[in-house]
């Protein structure tokens, strides 16, 4: 079933034979550059979403071999392949998986939720492949030994959910999905699922809550983690649509080729957007822990420099929640453990390059406002803190600012992650990075990741703060705008 | 008029029996409500409690947390524009003030003719191709002035067949019928699947 033996870069199946280097017009975003092919690969037909092309191009191969062999050799492959979770907190898919007790029902929970600012790579995955991500739950339920599967869509995205349907109709039809799969005795159910509008539900409890049709807030872990106690309180994986688009090239290939790919911490590739002041912003598939930011930002393969030839003000390297990275950490590797130790995360391959113009005080207001927005409201620092933190940094944006917002701002940000906050270091400044997570105050980081653009962008840009807030001994200054933090 | 019609009523019963519990349907049958009338109107909430066993004031509950449920008559056509980083980058606050303008009306407001709501939204996940927005959820990308207002006339002018009205969002539904199905039962009733119990080993087979 599995082939141990391929050789990097060797075999056509592999995929890195041929690429334009250029936009694919019907995958708006995405950009067919050199390098593995292991979710991407059926991008550039324009029939990738449909059954016909998938089946032509080696679609559900690998979940009849794998039904053929026993559950437990499918959950061990996935160990073996050290499959990286894609969804932002980076935990292995196989490890996540054996938390699961030996109780029934279990359930799995495919968290297509995307909404992380800056991220666009799960939608591109439903829309142009739905088979290779309904392949990728087929292979998970029969492994974890369960026949219901979730298919988690966010309510905004109207192709995708329309793909996936198309695709499911046409699974079942074919005897793919529902009784006696693939003329076995296997039977396994996925149901499609449109949530409705709320980032916060890309959190796996909130989404579990809103599943069972409740308010999408997050519950209080542990006790209740998913694998243990998830949906209706039965053990769940919740896993990212990348994650498990992962699976039918792994499975096709083995776990020895998939490890070719990537470094030895970050086995195969991963799905980046790069948007912002870059001359070629795109989607692209990139080995891990290989091609460093500099690369990215500045290859010709890749996005081709930052705009008008201005320079690199500062860059987040994972998503909103991300705090922001320098010139200082351009030569890091894409790497989760490298881009953690040095202040950040790599969450969800969400990569915002911001050139010289850019205003710090405005991107930091914009991004916190964000989290303003989208807190749920359960827990007491985020709901009161995120709203404090943007209405201040409004004033200060607005040039309403006290001398004393910059310091009620940390404070703000320590009610919510108390201790030092991680930060990218700044060498000429003798200053070092605090490496990533923050701690909290709430029950999920929602809150504490509206403390990253904060500490970011003062600890970097402190005399752009200060340039904004008028001297409170100048009559001339209005501060009427200024209710909150009194 | 606002309850559920009964060809959406045959569809929510089709809906709810794929979930192992009914409250599950709570959000794609707030969907189907907002499909059918534009929006989410109050005896439409009341119709769909009695159709899942639970209270009007739960539906209200979770449909008022949820962004896209609007629980008063919006415009035909609701043109949401991302501001968020990177379309903020690129543009997207200035694309939303020349919307404000060409448009007469502020986000979360309606053109006097019915036609148009505004909402000025979170990122939507089209980052690369900033500046973005959707309307009725269908996508625009690399937006200038130009082309919002091209798009505008085309709308008025009914010459976008590809943008169904607000409240449609896929136009392929999943077609799941008892039959086809494994076996969906409540998560008291299920068990292990039998075919996963011969696959294990011995000693572990059922624990």
């Amino acid at each position: 079933m599995v082939r141990q033996s391929a050789t990097r870069r060797e075999s056509g199946g592999l995929g890195v034979t041929t690429h334009t280097n250029d936009y694919v017009p019907h995958a708006a975003g995405y950009v067919d550059n050199e390098g593995p092919k292991i979710v991407t690969s059926r991008f550039t037909d324009r029939d990738s979403h449909t059954l016909e092309r998938f089946e032509a191009t080696g679609g559900y191969r690998s979940i009849r071999s794998v039904i053929a062999g026993s559950p437990a050799d499918a959950a061990q492959l996935v160990k073996d392949a050290v499959l990286l979770g894609r969804g932002g907190a980076g935990f292995p898919a196989g490890v996540k998986w054996g938390f699961m007790p030996p109780v029934w029902p279990r359930y799995l929970v495919v968290n297509g939720d995307e909404s992380e600012p800056g991220t666009y790579k799960d939608r591109l995955l439903m829309e142009q492949d739905p088979h290779q991500l309904i392949e990728g739950c087929l292979i998970t339920c029969y492994a974890l030994g369960l026949n219901m599967c979730f298919l988690y869509v966010r309510g905004e995205m109207a192709l995708a959910q329309e793909r996936i349907a198309t695709a499911l109709n046409e699974a079942y039809e074919a005897g793919y999905i529902g009784q006696n799969i693939f003329g076995t005795d296997v039977g396994i159910d996925i149901v499609l699922h449109w949530g409705a509008g709320a980032y916060i539900v890309g959190e796996e409890t909130a989404l579990i809550e809103s599943l069972e049709g409740n308010r999408g807030m997050p519950r209080l872990k542990p006790p209740f983690f998913p694998a243990a106690k998830g949906l209706y309180m039965k053990p769940t994986i919740v896993n990212n649509v990348e994650t498990l688009s992962n699976l039918p090239w792994l499975f096709q290939h083995g776990s020895a080729a998939y490890k070719q790919y990537g470094s030895e911490k970050s086995p195969g590739s991963r799905m980046l957007a790069i948007s912002g002041h870059v001359n070629r912003p795109g989607v692209y598939e990139v080995e891990q822990g290989v091609v460093t930011f500099r690369e990215l930002f500045y290859g010709d393969n890749y996005c081709q420099g930052i705009r008008d030839g201005n320079d690199l003000k500062m860059f987040i390297p994972g998503g909103g929640s991300a705090p922001w990275f320098f010139e200082d950490q351009l030569d890091l590797k894409i790497e989760a453990a490298d881009v953690g130790a040095a202040g950040s995360m790599l969450g969800s391959g969400a990569i915002v390059v911001m050139d010289e113009t850019t205003d710090a005080v405005k991107a930091c207001l914009r991004v916190v406002r964000f989290f303003a927005r989208e807190s749920c409201g359960k827990c007491t620092p985020c709901r009161e803190g995120t709203t404090w933190e943007e209405q201040i940094l409004q004033r200060i944006y607005d040039g309403h600012g006290r001398p004393e917002d910059i310091d009620l701002l940390l404070d703000v940000g320590s009610q919510i992650s108390p201790g030092p906050y991680p930060v990218a270091g700044w060498e000429s400044e003798g200053m070092t990075p605090v490496a990533f997570p923050p701690k909290q105050t709430t029950i999920c980081p929602l809150g504490p990741s509206s403390v990253a653009p904060i500490t970011s962008a003062i600890r970097r840009f402190r005399s752009e703060f200060e340039a904004k807030i008028p001297d409170p001994d100048d009559s001339n200054s209005d501060s009427t705008n200024a209710e909150v933090g009194s | 008029m606002s309850r559920l019609t009964s060809s959406s009523v045959l569809l929510a019963r089709e809906i709810i029996v794929r979930y192992p519990r009914p409250k599950s349907a709570l959000i794609p049958l707030l969907h189907l409500a907002q499909q059918q009338n534009g929006y989410v109107s109050t005896e439409s909430m009341e119709h769909i409690a009695e159709l899942i066993g639970v209270t009007p004031a739960e539906v209200l509950g979770t449909c008022s947390f949820y962004e896209m449920f609007k629980r008063e008559p919006v415009g035909r056509y609701m043109i949401n524009i991302c501001t968020n980083i990177s379309c903020q980058l690129n543009g997207g606050e200035e694309l939303l003030h020349h919307a404000e303008e060409q448009l007469g009306i502020k986000p979360g407001g309606t053109t006097d003719d019915g036609m148009f709501s505004l909402e000025d939204v979170e990122c939507i996940a089209a980052c690369t191709e900033a500046p973005c927005l959707q309307v009725n959820y269908r996508y625009e990308y690399n937006l200038s002035n130009e082309g919002f207002d091209r798009m505008i006339s085309d709308l008025k002018a009914g010459a976008r067949p590809d943008i169904p009205l607000h409240g449609t969002l896929a136009r392929v539904r999943q077609h799941l019928t008892q039959e086809q199905s494994s076996a969906i039962e409540s998560p008291e009733q299920a068990g292990t699947p039998v075919w996963f119990a011969s696959r294990q080993p011995e000693e572990k087979a059922g624990a």
